[in-house]
């Protein structure tokens, strides 16, 4: 069965732009394949910064042929319904229709006939509308033109057949790009066009002309070429999946190189030295290991490509680096790994040196930034926060700072931080946003303030926070643990949602621009995962909307632990004193689903939806709260009806005492031993009793079973 | 090492010189660097308003480019608040564009077969012009030397055709291919000795007095004054184009760069504060915008006469 391969060869497709790309080509394309009619086996995209490629297989030769019954008028019409239903149908005499029958008379059919089309014909409608609507998130035009692609399409090959056979070109054209069987090589190396039939030889004569065309081979390369490249220096390599992912989208030929810069750098944080180099240069940086010690003797192949895709070349000596530091083992090693795009002539050196100097400049920036931000105190800088606009109805920074230090020093107390350390942390929390580094890198922010206050020599713990408040930034992130730390983190959170809230900027659908999404999950994680017993609401001054927000968050995080989502649902829904407090609800829940485990739970839960049932009927007609009152003793009672009576005598005090002690599991077995008598009860007794008096007694016996439960949560929320 | 003076391997103005003579080759007129202060070689009258229209236009020119803001008193030696960009506008953009630019760097002895050119994902916009584009930062062995643009809209108006823009970062190529790691190092004219003239020989002094001129002594009230001026003159240069059909677009544009620059001082006074800030871009886009459809009612703008 026919192939049909498609190459778009334009020029440089942005790295971040490739895989989305490729993906919607395939989606398109074969769609619209399928929706005429050309069912295929199989299909795959390709991308490299100059081309997308797919390659679809297993087509049909031809649509389908097709018949189609078209209804006519009635027989004996008049003549002009007649002439314009041969018209429609393509008929040039009445002859040629059938006549068909229902209960309403005789009509004419006419039978079309539609022969399926051959595929190129059918493939040269489809790709055109593809390339003119493809869903680029940025696209242009170029020169005199109008179409519009992510950067200029210079040439398409569109070739279709079987492997048995001269594939033959599926013509058309594209805004005076015609389609054919001619494509380029690398930009450098093989420019020149050259012919190809179908995948086997396109992708072969790409690999001929150094373009490799699978992104994923690309990637494969990289990673095993600077691994390599690493284990010859005795290093190990950073992996840094994101870059790998980026850099094999700028390049066809992947040449995988090292390059080495003064050890005096660094001085520099790791984390400051790795941000230069990936943000600025996307290299890859490299450690010493942990076990480690010695740099390989000699083999310093530094500025000589070895990669998997060129020829060894021989070894030259290293001494771009100087003698080799003092290694300190898990650090950074003064090497970094670059990816280029050219086996080039002198074995890569230009190159390497080029990188070099580069790198060399911008690590001279960044120790600069780091000598001169430290000149200045962290507590010198907040009046610079001034001029830093948060937001324009939440204030500057410095406003924001602010509020953060008083409520970090409010919750200290509460989680077991000392308060002025915590109102010291949040002052300086956001005192690194003014230095020059973070303005550099924003991605450091935090990090930097936490190696100035070092710097200065202020308390740990103090140091810490400045790092520790941003965290957890998502699920994956750590929590902080350090009392400090979470009150600087929580205070930083809750004075976000807060605020947000009280400008009315709430997240909708998929709209989040400011993240309190995040910020929220994260006040429930360091409130759950520290156990910190804080009542958002009347201690913290959260409102109830906000409330209702964390909760959904919390459920969003129990459901994600395995927790039943309806449980929880339960719990708030009981309500009671401490609905703000997060580590009492998780515990109600827990406790609630480990009830819901045992005979007695579910059948509690039985008896109790029984009860429910009977008292929404009643209550329709006697009015909802019509049966809260207290039962009244005098009247004759069925024996279970008191034993029933006597079981929450002894139960809701039990209950109640368990739940003062926050002993949950103590609250819910005392529930369960409520599942006998509600059983017996109402096996025994007839709770609509023809006596009115007996009838409400009953119902008030039973509106109390309802309350001692909703006391640990509302049943009624419990699905299932 | 070669012996030419004129090398671009051997003085800053060889590169210039070889840049020229590359895109002349080309077909491009040369022009000299207009004679007014500009933030970028985009804002010469030869890119922005040419830009605009039907009419086919190929150019390449030297532009000084002030960016008050960037000064540090000659202080660090690869920030500077005047320096040079090398500007090429190809309308409609050739189908070789990119081959072209590789070209130009070998013209200038970048060799393709031992350096790595990579065309990054870069796209332009420039507020105050009201411009966008879209196109790459040029990468050579890992350093930004070029950028390049398809232009998409100027001044407010599509461009149809579009222009090519390549703008190179003079100092830092020449930077490059002197093998010199402090642009005040490089060496200027390509002599040897005592006749040798550097970057720094020639521009250090400039330097230092105009980083006190933009960032201290700049006459604040002057230049809101300048500002409000060349506004109103820019305006009524429109009105009367307008009112009796005989455009003035060109002077028009040049009180609009007027007020670009005065805001751009004002910026590094650090008298402007945020929302002040987005009026004034927005005060010079709408300047820009209505010389760009002065332009389109003029002859090179493409009016029918």
């Amino acid at each position: 069965m026919p192939d049909l391969l498609l190459e778009l060869f334009s020029e440089e497709i942005p790295a971040r732009m490739q895989g989305r790309a490729a993906d919607d080509l395939k989606k398109l394309v074969t769609d619209a394949l399928v929706e005429r009619g050309l069912a295929y086996e199989g299909a795959k995209a390709f991308v490299t910064p100059r081309r997308l490629t797919l390659v679809v297989g297993g087509l049909p030769a031809r649509q389908p042929d097709r018949s189609e019954e078209r209804k006519g008028p009635r027989v004996g019409a008049p003549e002009k319904a007649l002439e314009g239903f041969l018209k429609a149908a393509g008929l040039s005499s009445i002859d040629q229709a059938v006549v068909q029958s229902d209960p309403k008379g005789d009509f004419y059919v006419a039978r079309i006939d539609k022969p399926g089309r051959a595929a190129p014909e059918v493939i040269a409608e489809i790709v055109p509308e593809v390339v003119r609507g493809f869903p680029w998130p940025k696209s242009m035009r170029w020169g005199s033109g109008t179409l519009r692609w992510v950067r200029p399409l210079h040439s398409i090959v569109a070739t279709f057949g079987t492997p048995q056979e001269d594939p033959e070109i599926v013509r058309f054209d594209i805004d005076g790009i015609a389609s054919g069987d001619e494509t380029r090589g690398h930009r450098v190396h093989a420019p020149e066009a050259f012919r190809v039939r179908r995948f086997d030889d396109y992708e072969a004569g790409l690999l001929k002309a150094k373009v490799v065309l699978d992104p994923e081979r690309r990637r494969d390369v990289i990673r095993a070429d600077a691994r390599t490249l690493a284990e010859a220096q005795n290093l190990e390599l950073v992996e840094d999946e994101a870059l790998v992912e980026e850099v094999s989208g700028l390049v066809e030929w992947p040449v995988v190189l090292m390059g080495a810069f003064d050890e005096e750098f660094l001085e520099v944080p790791d984390e400051v030295i790795r941000a230069t180099i990936r943000a600025n240069q996307k290299c890859f940086v490299l450690r010493r290991p942990e076990d480690a010690g010695k740099p390989a003797a000699g083999g310093g192949r530094v500025g000589v490509g070895f990669g998997s895709l060129t020829k060894q070349r021989a070894a030259a000596p290293d001494q771009a680096a100087g003698p080799a530091a003092t290694p300190k083992a898990g650090r950074l090693a003064n090497r970094f790994i670059l990816v280029a795009n050219l086996e080039a002539a002198d074995g890569g050196a230009a190159i390497v040196a080029g990188n070099e100097r580069v790198v060399r400049a911008r690590l001279a920036d960044a120790r600069f930034f780091w000598e001169t931000d430290r000149k200045t105190k962290l507590a010198d800088r907040l009046e610079k926060l001034k001029s830093i606009t948060f937001h324009e109805k939440l204030g500057t920074q410095y406003e924001r700072v602010e509020r953060i230090s008083r409520l970090a020093r409010e919750l200290a107390p509460l989680v077991g931080a000392d308060p002025d350390k915590a109102e010291q942390a949040a002052r300086l929390a956001k005192a690194d946003l003014v230095t020059e580094m973070v303005g550099e890198f924003p991605e450091l922010q935090g990090l930097m303030g936490r190696y100035y206050a070092e710097g200065e020599g202020l308390d740990p713990d103090v140091a810490a926070a400045l790092e520790d408040h941003y965290k957890p930034q998502g699920p994956s992130d750590r929590v902080p643990t350090a009392p400090v730390s979470i009150a600087v983190a929580l205070a930083d959170k809750l004075d976000t949602l807060v605020g947000f809230w009280a400008i009315d900027e709430k997240p909708t659908g998929s709209k989040d621009p400011y993240a309190l999404r995040r910020a929220a999950l994260g006040v429930v994680r360091i409130v759950l995962e520290n156990g910190l017993r804080l009542q958002l609401v009347h201690t913290l001054g959260v409102g109830g909307d906000l409330l209702a927000f964390l909760a959904d968050r919390l459920k969003v995080q129990l459901r994600e632990q395995g927790a039943r989502h309806d449980l929880a649902d339960a719990v708030f829904a009981g309500g009671g004193a401490s609905s703000d407090d997060l580590v009492l609800i998780v515990r109600r829940v827990e406790a609630l689903g480990k009830l819901l485990e045992t005979e007695d739970g579910k059948n509690l839960l039985a008896g109790y939806r029984r009860a429910a049932n009977i008292l929404k009927a009643e209550e329709k007609k006697d009015g909802t709260g019509a049966f809260e009152g207290a039962t009244d003793a005098s009247l004759p009672t069925d024996p279970a009806e008191a034993s029933l009576t006597a079981a929450l005598d002894a139960a809701e005090p039990e209950a109640e005492a368990a739940l003062g002690r926050e002993d949950f599991v103590a609250a819910t077995s005392a529930l369960a031993k409520l599942r006998a008598p509600v059983d017996a009860f109402f096996d025994q007794v007839m709770v609509n009793a023809p006596e009115p008096e007996l009838r409400a007694n009953r119902l008030k016996l039973l509106a109390r079973l309802r309350r001692a439960t909703r006391a640990v949560a509302d049943f009624d929320r419990i699905a299932g | 090492m070669t012996d030419d003076p004129l090398s671009p391997k051997r003085s800053f103005q060889g590169l210039i010189l070889a840049l020229q003579r590359f895109w002349a080759a080309e077909g491009c007129v040369i022009l000299q660097p207009y004679d007014m202060e500009v933030g970028a070689g985009t804002f010469h009258p030869a890119t922005t308003l040419r830009s605009l229209g039907p009419k086919p236009w190929k150019a390449a020119y030297v532009q000084p480019s002030r960016r008050p803001k960037d000064g540090r008193y000659g202080e660090n030696p690869n920030r500077f608040q005047h320096y040079y960009q090398f500007q090429v506008i190809l309308k409609p953009s050739p189908e070789n564009l990119q081959e072209l630019y590789l070209k130009s760097l070998e013209a200038i002895e970048l060799d393709a077969s031992v350096h790595d050119v990579r065309f990054v994902e870069d796209d332009w916009e420039s507020p105050t012009l009201g411009a966008w584009g879209l196109g790459w930062e040029c990468w050579c062995d890992g350093m930004e030397v070029s950028q390049f643009t398809y232009f998409q809209q100027v001044a407010g108006v599509d461009c149809a055709p579009v222009s090519g823009e390549l703008t190179y970062g003079l100092e830092r190529l020449a930077m490059y291919i002197q093998g010199v790691d402090r642009g005040f190092d490089l060496n200027f004219n390509g002599g040897e000795g005592d006749e040798k003239v550097t970057y720094g020989d020639v521009f250090r002094q400039a330097e230092q007095e105009y980083s006190r001129f933009n960032f201290e002594n700049a006459d604040v009230e002057l230049l809101k004054r300048h500002f409000q001026d060349a506004e109103k003159e820019c305006r009524a240069l429109i009105e009367a184009g307008d009112a009796d059909g005989r455009q003035m677009a060109m002077p028009a544009y040049d009180q609009a760069i007027k007020a670009s620059h005065a805001f751009n001082l004002l910026d590094a006074r650090g008298v402007i504060s945020v929302t002040e800030r987005q009026s004034y871009i927005l005060r010079v886009r709408e300047l820009a915008k209505a010389c760009g459809q002065a332009w389109l009612k003029t002859e090179a703008g493409g009016a029918a006469a």
